[in-house]
């Protein structure tokens, strides 16, 4: 992934070239392909969607319409760390709420987006699956169970080494 | 002699660190020269256990848990590898309270073999129900499926048999089987443990189906925040294919079926059927009005059965031991088991599989033990986000589809999510409508608008700003999307605010707002 880099017009053609090749030029797979494209590139540029709308034969409106309705699909980089903390009702009951609002303020970000720097992206979830365990996140795909605000700032650190 | 070890690769476990206790055991056994196999099967479901560590003793598995990496060199000092005695020793797994009282029948196998090993799952009895139906008419499954009393476990408990009768009698030169996996429900993880720890019994399931319908094709919908899910399905279609039980002659019936598997992308209305469809075809998932239903015009147009994970998984164990054996258990018109999973502010959550029937305080208290926290149990949401809030009083009330709606709530996909007496239900009550302005399609205006008018009458409420007036408006914006909804997105987002309203009244009796504000 290329995070924190936004991609060249050529890369973002080749890339959605590659993709589509992938699933047959098939617009009843765009979201596999949105996917295919998101991990190629780490988020789907704007630019990707006339290119994407020539290639499977569809309307720029239809893409921007799938692209923008599904809560996956990034228009920007992320930073280079990535954690999603849920906030659904399980991971409530445990303190999901103040304590991805603590871990906002306390990293300087705010939740949704990505840092100045490039080094964090908090993004939101509602459930990861791991509602006995709860309060639940993910940092970089990395699951974790229980997590606190110590948890969270060591799963952090690790991940920016 | 080689000792084998179970160590579970279930979500919930690697969040607990499964991965570095199997690395932890593989040094030190090297260390120590210790003859071992690691088997990495699903979870047990006793998830305050995990990682649970089972050492196969003379073919029986006696558990330790949970288990950290820095537990490791103790339990080879205490001699585990032959069941030594050790603080975190819980005995022979399989005589644990949390098991003996369970009947596991979907999950019969689900965290007792590797869910990939083709042989461990015949062993244990995979395949007969295939083989059965392999060779019966596509009618005599569909009777016996309906025989069973199964009913659609994704929440609406429509029953299974009639979706299939409607869809095995329709003409089409092609049909579908649609396996809803997009498991958004806070409080649910069973179709993510079905997925992980026995993805065979779901595919299983889906060839049934599709024996029993004549659709050829089977797709599963798998959300995207389950990635280990996506990556145990897949891996377990590709070795079906290679056995023969996919394909173009299933189990050796002249039949073709084939399985594929559809990312969702984080959209938690893409649950709903019809909306799942859209997001299947690649469009946006706006839910369809009805009719036509989808067992006549579902995917890209044909008839198409649409079933949840736990519907299609529990299919072979009613063709393998007939539809008799599975409609005595449970209660009234809900036959079987569901799988249960006892969730949020809880001592010991996990899964437990239970015949209808069982009453809410057996698994909050019984199994559950209690709140995490241990202070006192306020409130429980039953069924996921759309379900009900159930307070102290109706604890006693047994998990039945129709006991339960009589009280206003719902059994769902049987999730209970506890909370203690610290929650603030118009918090709760302002977050339902919040979750539905976020998650609402837009189709509808009463799910769309009454969602976000919703929020900032609860908002007002909170803060002390009329409170009677805000709490009659919510009231009839909850009557206006129970009726004029499309689908249960906004049709049931009224029952959590109304259950929260009803049994929580003293938390929506705020203070003035100038006193709040000064």
């Amino acid at each position: 992934m290329m995070n924190e880099e936004r991609a060249s017009a050529s890369e973002i053609e080749g890339a959605v070239e590659t993709v589509c090749g992938r699933h047959g030029n098939t617009p009843s797979e765009l979201i596999e392909i949105l996917h295919d494209l998101q991990d190629m590139l780490g988020y789907v540029p704007e630019s990707a969607l006339p290119v994407l709308a020539k290639k499977l034969n569809l309307s720029r409106a239809e893409v921007h319409g799938v692209v923008s309705f599904y809560h996956d699909f990034r228009h920007n980089p992320a930073g280079r760390v990535t954690v999603k903390i849920c906030s659904a009702e399980a991971c409530q009951s445990m303190g999901a709420l103040p304590l991805i609002e603590e871990f906002c303020r306390r990293n300087g970000v705010t939740m949704g987006e990505t840092k100045g720097d490039g080094s964090l992206t908090v993004e939101p979830v509602y459930c990861l699956g791991n509602c006995a365990l709860s309060p639940a996140a993910e940092v970089n795909g990395r699951p974790m169970a229980r997590v606190d605000a110590a948890k969270l700032d060591a799963a952090v650190k690790e991940a920016l080494v | 002699m080689t000792t084998t070890l179970y160590i579970p690769c279930d979500y919930a476990a690697l969040s607990l660190g499964a991965d570095d206790v199997v690395a932890a055991i593989r040094a030190e056994a090297d260390k120590r020269g210790a003859d071992i196999k690691i088997i990495r099967n699903g979870t047990r479901g006793m998830l305050w256990l995990e990682p649970l560590v089972e050492v196969d003793v003379d073919g029986v598995r006696h558990g330790y848990g949970p288990v950290s990496a820095s537990d490791v060199a103790g339990l080879f000092d205490a001699d585990f590898l032959t069941a030594g005695s050790h603080a975190l020793s819980i005995g022979v797994t399989e005589e644990h309270d949390w098991l003996v009282n369970q009947e596991r029948l979907t999950f019969a196998r689900v965290g007792v073999i590797d869910p990939l090993d083709l042989k461990a799952y015949d062993k244990l009895g995979g395949w007969d129900g295939l083989y059965r139906a392999a060779k019966m008419s596509p009618a005599e499954i569909v009777s016996e499926v309906t025989e069973s009393g199964l009913r659609g476990r994704g929440g609406a408990g429509f029953p299974a048999g009639i979706k299939w009768k409607t869809v095995s009698e329709l003409p089409g030169d092609q049909k579908y089987i649609c396996c809803n996996a997009d498991e958004g429900d806070s409080g649910t993880f069973a179709d993510r443990m079905l997925m992980e720890g026995d993805p065979f019994c779901l595919l299983e399931g889906m060839a049934i189906a599709g024996l029993a319908t004549g659709a050829t094709e089977g797709y599963i919908y798998i959300r995207s925040e389950y990635p280990h899910s996506i990556e145990t399905v897949g891996k377990a279609i590709a070795a079906m294919e290679e056995a023969g039980f996919l394909g173009d002659n299933v189990a050796g019936s002249g039949k073709a079926f084939r399985i594929f598997i559809r990312r969702g992308a984080g959209a938690y209305i893409c649950g709903e059927e019809s909306s799942m469809l859209e997001s299947m075809e690649g469009k946006r998932g706006t839910v369809r009005s009805k009719p036509p239903i989808p067992a006549v015009k579902g995917l890209f147009g044909k008839p198409t059965v649409v079933n949840n994970v736990l519907s299609l998984a529990t299919v072979p164990v009613i063709l393998a031991k007939g539809a008799e054996f599975y409609k005595s258990f449970g209660m009234g018109r809900s036959h079987g088991t569901l799988p249960f999973q006892i969730a949020g502010n809880v001592k010991r959550g996990g899964l437990v599989e239970k015949a209808f029937g069982v009453s809410i305080r057996d698994l909050i208290e019984g199994f559950g033990g209690g709140t995490a926290t241990g202070r006192p149990f306020k409130a429980a949401q039953i069924g996921g986000p759309l379900g009900a809030y159930v307070n102290e009083g109706q604890l006693d009330l047994p998990m039945d589809y129709e006991t339960l709606a009589a009280d206003g709530a719902m059994v769902g996909h049987g999730g209970i999510v506890v909370f203690d007496d610290t929650a603030d239900m118009a918090g709760m009550a302002r977050f339902a409508f919040e979750f539905c302005a976020i998650e609402s399609c837009g189709k509808c205006t009463p799910c769309r608008i009454g969602a976000v008018r919703g929020k900032e009458a609860v908002d007002k409420i909170m803060n002390g700003v009329d409170v009677a007036a805000n709490i009659a408006l919510v009231e009839d914006l909850c009557e206006v999307m129970t009726d004029g909804s499309l689908c249960a997105m906004g049709g049931l987002t009224p029952m959590p605010v109304r259950s929260a309203l009803r049994h929580f009244p003293e938390d929506f009796d705020r203070a003035p707002a100038a006193a709040a504000a000064e």
